[in-house]
Parts: structure tokens; sequence; C-alpha cells
């Protein structure tokens, strides 16, 4: 696969492979994205709005440039930033992948960083070197301006212009948790979420902090996804129970949406509404128990987002799948095409159309 | 013409997630006390810095924010300020106006510059804040807790005034963006109000019409505890209909 390398939500030609329980492959145009929904499915988006995660700054000991990359946080709160788990770069930004990046100082506990207007203090070294646990000076109005106007959306070297936020925020973003866009979001606009109400297809939101999805460090890489809090509204939960009840698919936009589900019904297999935070690995040998469908990006072997799929299509399929997008020239990352995959009926082999 | 019920909107207002622009001077810091009088969570807008934070102290829990509506780049970093601080949005009010060339001029005399900038304050701003603060107040919805747009009007919306013809036709324009966004977020369960707060004592009448005699004008308090009446009311109405829809179901 290609990467997609311009800032566009809703190109024009994205494309959309369709992988029914059954097996079927088919290939759309992502347009059709609505002629997959039945009556009394149900549609489960996150609505996290993207942070502004990207930090560019100095560590004031050793008087290195750094960038900091926001990348996690324990609750939702609207002051839940002010401690932010973060990994650091050395010198450098965006235009340099990731693999690629300087390694940033070596941290000791009270390290301060000045950030732009923001200032930061070194809670403590976690797993790695490079991440760390921050504590932002300052009240809260303070910190979300310096956010605000300092901040740059967290940025991959596959996209060569400097992205702005509303380039990250997809048109249902609402709370401003997330440290990478929610990206699978960004086939919803407004003209589809009406449509869904149209067909009868129930349409609900839960809020996640989405974590970054690489750090261009094997060791770092494989500590992702990093435990991720979550709100599943009342209404949404109830939207689950009703869709069930019908027998109506839970769809889950994205796979923010998929941990987040699983995660809460991990108990007794109900969803319970409320915080939580999203701690589950899903692969190979999760039992899904509540979503039935997922519409994702397309991602690459090896990334925790395509282990996730792993809970839907067996080796086999998913093998075939990224035959197929490759093959068809799919695009990836956050502003490439999609997959709609439907959880297999069976560990049958699948078919290629 | 304000929205008429007859919904008591009583403490409606008790910890709704409420947005005001332009909410340092006139109607916007009459709005922020009014709104505040009735234990709403508040973020204001104002350009000024020294403003922003001169209310905000006189304001203790409210959050200024420092940003110009007219500028596409202030838009992201306002709404994320007041999404990030509010914890959500569940009224926008868009008060800051521009009154376009002063003295007011005759449209065949006002610059073009003066247009663009009195649209961009007026009509895009609003539209660009509104479209980027839509996923909120859509979740807001979802939650049952009501979505509501206020957008200020001005009776220049629908009279053509001689020499208002920047910001009447300005006016006028966020008027019909107001209804026409009304009837297509409506299944989103977001209701868009356009209101004429009327003739008001305020800085920004004094400068269009300097002789006016201030005694002639309604204060802006009195207009605000109006919209906030009319904000209310439809929140009201709106719950009373969502509770309705659910014994039905």
């Amino acid at each position: 696969m290609t990467a997609a390398h311009l800032p566009i939500q809703r190109p024009r030609q994205a494309k959309l492979l369709v992988v029914d329980k059954r097996g079927h492959f088919r290939h759309w145009p992502r347009s059709r994205l609505v002629d997959l929904f039945h009556p009394g499915d149900l549609v489960i988006a996150n609505n996290a709005a993207t942070l502004p995660a990207s930090l560019s700054g100095v560590h004031l000991r050793s008087g290195c440039v750094i960038e900091v990359r926001l990348a996690g946080r324990q609750s939702l709160a609207a002051d839940g930033i002010r401690h932010s788990i973060a990994v650091i770069f050395g010198a450098g930004d965006f235009r340099i992948r990731t693999e690629d990046r300087q390694l940033p100082p070596k941290f000791k506990t009270g390290d301060q960083l000045a950030l732009g207007p923001l200032r930061a203090t070194v809670e403590g070294i976690l797993s790695h070197p490079r991440l760390v646990q921050l504590v932002f000076d300052g009240s809260p109005n303070e910190i979300w301006e310096g956010l605000a106007r300092h901040g740059r959306p967290i940025q991959y070297s596959h996209v060569r212009t400097p992205l702005a936020l509303w380039d990250v925020w997809a048109p249902i973003a609402g709370p401003p948790v997330a440290f990478e866009p929610p990206s699978a979001g960004f086939a919803l606009d407004w003209n589809t979420v009406g449509s869904l109400k149209e067909r009868e297809v129930q349409f609900a939101t839960i809020t996640q902090a989405a974590g970054i999805s690489s750090t261009g460090d094997p060791e770092l890489d494989a500590l992702l996804p990093f435990d991720e809090p979550y709100y599943i509204p009342p209404s949404t939960a109830l939207a689950i129970r009703n869709a069930q009840a019908r027998d109506g698919r839970v769809i889950a936009v994205g796979t923010t949406v998929v941990r987040t589900l699983e995660d809460a019904a991990a108990l007794d297999g109900s969803v319970r509404p409320g915080e939580g935070v999203a701690e589950l690995r899903l692969g190979r040998s999760s039992r899904l128990r509540v979503v039935n469908a997922i519409l994702s990006g397309t991602h690459e072997s090896g990334t925790s987002h395509h282990e996730l799929l792993r809970a839907f299509v067996n080796d086999e399929t998913l093998s075939r799948i990224d035959r197929q997008l490759a093959l068809r020239d799919y695009r990836t990352h956050e502003f490439g095409d999609s997959v709609f995959l439907e959880h297999l009926e069976h560990d049958g082999s699948s078919l290629e159309t | 013409m304000l929205y008429n019920s007859n919904v008591n909107s009583l403490n409606v207002f008790r910890g709704l997630r409420v947005a005001i622009t332009g909410g340092t001077s006139g109607l916007g810091l009459a709005l922020v006390r009014e709104l505040l009088a009735r234990e709403a969570q508040l973020a204001f807008v104002a350009r000024g810095r020294e403003g922003v934070e001169h209310i905000a102290r006189k304001h203790p829990g409210t959050h200024g924010i420092v940003g110009d509506v007219s500028k596409k780049t202030d838009i992201h970093p306002i709404a994320l300020q007041i999404v990030g601080l509010l914890g959500g949005l569940d009224v926008l009010i868009n008060n800051a106006s521009d009154l376009g060339p002063t003295p007011l001029a005759l449209l065949a005399d006002t610059d073009c510059e003066d247009l663009e900038r009195t649209f961009a304050t007026n009509v895009f701003g609003p539209f660009r804040l509104t479209k980027a603060l839509l996923g909120a107040l859509a979740s807001s919805a979802r939650e049952g807790r009501g979505a509501v747009v206020l957008n200020v009007s001005s009776d220049a919306a629908i009279n053509p005034y001689p020499r208002w013809g920047a910001y009447g036709s300005s006016k006028a324009a966020l008027h019909h963006l107001s209804r026409i966004w009304n009837e297509e977020l409506a299944a989103q369960g977001i209701a868009f109000l356009s209101l004429d707060p009327g003739d008001m004592d305020t800085p920004l009448h004094a400068i269009a019409v300097p002789e006016a005699d201030p005694a002639t004008l309604k204060r802006p308090e009195l207009a605000a505890r109006e919209l906030a009446d009319a904000i209310g009311n439809l929140l009201a109405f709106m719950k009373s209909e969502r509770k309705l829809q659910e014994a039905v179901r």
C-alpha cells in the first residue's frame, strides 16, 4: 500500500474494501458506505477531537531542542491533560521519519521543559528512556491556551505539509481528548450521519482518548496501544442493548470503538455506561462480545491496529485482505482508504471476487 | 422576534455549558453576567487579552478565551479551549459583531475590504466556529442535554436601512444561515435561534448612532435576560419533546 500524503478526509476517489461475514470480498467507492448498513443496525463512532499534542521546545537542563508528543492520560476530565504520558524526540520535526529521529537527552525526574508558553516537569521516567510522565504548570486555562497556541497535531512524514487542527478534526469531533485522530470517523460527514436515520440505522458515539499509533522505536511500539480512557454515554449503552435485542449489528467506526466497547463488556458481556480505561489488547485469540463489524482504515501488518482485525477475521482472510489492498493500490494511514469487515461466521476460507 | 413559549425555563441553565463570543462588553458582557447568575458554566471569547483577563477576574468561575472569530486560524484554537475547558458544549452564542465602516457609509461608498471584514466577523466567523463545534453540540443533543446555537441578529437583517449596508447585509446572511442550519440539523437535535435584541445602549450602538439618547435605548441587561429566557424556553421545550418521544417509544 502507498501512504495517503494529502490531508483530505473524504477524497472522492477513496476506496472501500468490504468483507462480509461469509468472507466475500467487494471493492466499492467509499461514497457507497451507507449501503452497507441495514435497518436496525447501530453505528458507533469515537467523537474525540484531536489535541494539538506535538509540542516543540527545550530541555532546560541540557539546552537540547526536543519535540514532545503527548501520548496518554489517565482520565478524560478537563484537567486530565495536566498529567500526561509523553514520547519525546530530539531535534527535528515531522518531516523526518520517526525511525530516523534523534534521541532526546537523558531525562531525570524533576527536569524542566520549556514548550513555547507552557512549562512542564518530568514527573517520572516510565518503561523506556523516551517515555516520560509530565506535569504541566499553570491553571487549566493557561494549559489549554498554551496547547491551542503552541501545539500542533502529531504528524508523520508521509504527509508533507504541516497539518492544522481542522485537518484532523472529523466532522463529528467533540471533546478534545485524542492524541491522534480516530481517523475512521473521517468517512462520516453530516450527510452520511443524516442518511443513517433515514435508513432506520441508529447512530451513537463514545469518547475515547485515542493514543499515538507509532513512535518509530520498536521497543516503544511494542508497548502500543497505551491505556486509553473512555466515556460511554448512557444513551449509547442503551442503544447497544436495543440493537442486540432486535438482532441488529453493532458496527464500530474505528479500532478505538472496538477496544472501548469490548473493554467495557469484558466483565459479563454487557456494556455499562460511564468512564473507564481501555487496557485490552485485541487480537487473534480475542472473543468479540459486542461488536459485529468494523469500519476501519487500512492498516499495515505488524501494527496494533492490524492485529486487532484478527479478532474479526482469520489469518487466511487477513492475508487475502492485505494482498487485495496491495494489488488494488489502496492507500493507507489516516487519510487513506477504508475497509469494512464483518465478524466472520466461521473459520472457513474466504472468497475473493 | 423572540421565541415564545410558556414552558418554564427556571434553572434550565444550571450546569449547562455555554460559550459566548464578544463577551467583554455590551450585550456579550450582559449575557455573561445573566447566564452566570443562572448557574451556567461559561466560556467567553474576545479579541483583547486585557479585557478578557479583567472580565474573567471579575467573574470567578468563567473561562476567558482570547481570540478573534474573524480570523480563520483562530477558530479551532478557540473551539479547542471552549470544549476542553467546559468538557463539552450545550449552548453557543455567536454575539461578536462588526459594524462595518464608521461613520456609517452608503454601500456605494463602502470599500470592498470593509465589507469583507464585516462579513468575516458577522458571517464567516459564526459559520466556522459553529461548524467546529457541531460535533460537541451533537454529542450534547444525543446525551439529552439539548443543544442550541443563538446567532445574535438585528432588525437591520430584515429592513434595508440606508448606510447600514455592510452590517445589515451581513446580518441578513447570518439570519438566513441560521434558518437553513436549523432545518438541516433538526434531525441531530441541534436548534438554531436568530434573534434581534433591539436597539441597545452599547458601545457598538454609540459608534453607529452617536447622537442617540442612551435613555431611549434598551439596557443590554434587559436584552440579555430576554435572550436567556428565549434559549431557556427552547431548551425546556426540547426536553419536554424528548420525554414525549421516549414515552411514545
